[in-house]
């Protein structure tokens, strides 16, 4: 039997699953990176504070969430809270929590790297120039730190996007696993299927995150 | 402020998830609360549903394969097929129920099952020891054994045809048939590889004289390259795949049992394979080689 093995792209719904798992993968994401970005803003904010305790409530949080991988995280949150104290959480609050909770430690870090890679002279030269903190924040500190955050975020988002493929481990199909059911099911009639299904999913990855990435150089030039 | 900023995560996330979930395909194990005993919260609080909250609720939800073709797979046009699906459909039938479909990994069937986040779990699940101090099993409905491939040329019809006569016999390492092999039959002389793929093309290139595994793997290769045979089909210990509820669940555990010995009679589990299997382990396999019916092990 001459097959192509594109054709396995186009055989019964299969492509439209692809896109269906890609919608569940682009809806985590969103959600996750939304909320990450509100949260880590917050959280960035917060360990900037000179508290010592709220230092070492920030250290403790941002390492443990940078310490245990997040296929780790997904099962603790999704079977552990289950099993410790009762409570189900279905796999999509689950996987968005966990996203969430990673996003916002991740964004804190980068949103504090760059409130404190502001040389001192910055905040100097608007004092004497005669601003006060708010405006000094508003008008010279801001601006900066947007700048520098734009870069790293944006990795941020585009990492999270990929990360969501391990939420199949909690049950969810999203585009790896349904690239993988493709595969799996026609692994007889279409043996060389598996290169053009995952080829069509790094497709799919590509779609959905080069143009965050294009976004983001447009964003920097604009900047400067 | 750290703790109110998770605080107003949770219920951002809540509300979120809920919008999510009404949006989700049923692809997703959207598992409704548990949690909704909240008049019982004495420390009996169980994590699974009895068969009457089952019935009630109109749905069971059953954790099966979503990528382990002939067992639990999804078709081409989306739905769930397959040996274990088959079984899984007959079950919403007779219950009278819907099903929603989760699809599990090998490595989180137990997790799905302890915690109750699937009704049953029908995923080509192994009985053994160690998994069912944290889930039960119903009755057996298929089994595996090992078996031996070999040329159609010159077959293996008996382990004894591999001790001493020269024959190497392949497998791959780790494996049970590494296992079974070096304590049963210590003069039969392996051939060992790391990769199932290097294994069967070292039979291919005729390197050993035979090759043994799972039956199930065996029978399937077999099927699909011309000019090998196994005539070994059911050697060495039998182990049992069951269906698995949550630890406990002796109501649901029960239905299944007697679902099982009472689909005998219309040897249910025989059309089954007729209906998933057949066409992977092709015209000459015996189905009695993998299906068990009505719990029986012979």
């Amino acid at each position: 039997m001459p097959d192509s093995g594109i054709s396995i792209l186009f055989t019964g719904s299969n492509f439209w699953r692809l896109l269906q798992g890609l919608w569940v993968t682009i809806q985590i994401s969103l959600i996750s990176v939304g909320l990450s970005f509100v949260f880590g803003t917050l959280f960035g904010l917060l360990m900037t504070v000179k508290n010592r305790v709220v230092k070492a409530f920030c250290w403790l949080y941002l390492n443990f969430i940078r310490i245990m991988p997040q296929l780790v995280l997904l099962f603790l949150v999704y079977f552990g809270v289950t099993r410790q104290w009762r409570i189900n959480l279905s796999a999509w609050t689950s996987a968005i929590l966990v996203f969430t909770l990673w996003g916002t430690a991740e964004m804190g870090d980068l949103v504090r790297g760059a409130l404190t890679s502001i040389p001192v002279h910055q905040y100097e030269s608007a004092a004497a120039l005669g601003m006060d903190r708010k405006q000094t924040f508003r008008y010279v500190i801001l601006p900066q730190t947007i700048r520098r955050l734009i870069a790293p975020s944006i990795n941020l988002i585009t990492r999270m996007i990929k990360t969501t493929s391990l939420v199949e481990i909690i049950g969810m199909v999203e585009v790896l696993k349904t690239g993988q059911q493709i595969i799996d099911a026609n692994r007889m009639k279409f043996p060389t299927g598996a290169l053009w299904v995952y080829g069509a999913v790094f497709l799919l990855y590509f779609l959905v995150c080069w143009p965050i990435s294009s976004l983001a150089r447009k964003l920097e030039e604009k900047r400067r | 402020m750290k703790k109110l900023n998770t605080l107003a995560a949770l219920t951002a996330l809540s509300l979120l998830a809920g919008c999510g979930s009404a949006a989700s395909e049923p692809v997703t194990p959207d598992t409704p609360d548990v949690s909704e005993p909240a008049t019982e919260t004495t420390t009996e609080t169980v994590v699974y549903r009895t068969l009457d909250e089952i019935k009630d609720s109109g749905t069971i939800r059953i954790g099966v394969f979503s990528d382990k073709a002939p067992f639990g797979y999804v078709n081409e046009n989306g739905e769930y097929d397959g040996y274990d699906v088959y079984f899984a459909e007959r079950i919403g039938q007779d219950l009278g129920v819907d099903i929603e479909y989760v699809s599990l990994d090998p490595a989180n069937r137990v997790e799905f099952a302890e915690t109750g986040k699937v009704d049953i779990v029908l995923a080509n699940f192994t009985v053994t020891a160690e998994r069912a101090e944290k889930v039960d099993f119903a009755l057996p409905y298929m089994k595996v054994q090992l078996g031996i491939v070999s040329s159609e040329a010159d077959p293996i019809n008996d382990v004894s045809d591999l001790e001493g006569t020269g024959k190497e016999l392949i497998i791959a390492k780790g494996t049970t048939a590494e296992t079974y092999f070096e304590n049963n039959h210590p003069d039969v002389v392996l051939q060992k590889y790391d990769a199932y793929a290097d294994a069967y093309n070292a039979l291919l290139d005729g390197r050993g004289a035979g090759l043994s595994t799972d039956n199930t793997e065996v029978l399937a290769w077999a099927a699909v390259n011309p000019g090998f045979v196994v005539n070994v089909a059911a050697l060495g210990d039998v182990d049992t795949i069951a269906p698995a509820v949550s630890k406990g669940n002796t109501t649901l555990l029960e239905w299944i049992n007697d679902e099982i010995v009472s689909l005998a009679d219309e040897e249910f589990f025989l059309n089954d394979y007729e209906a998933t299997l057949r066409e992977v382990y092709g015209e000459e396999s015996n189905a009695y080689d993998l299906i068990v019916e009505g719990g029986v092990i012979d």
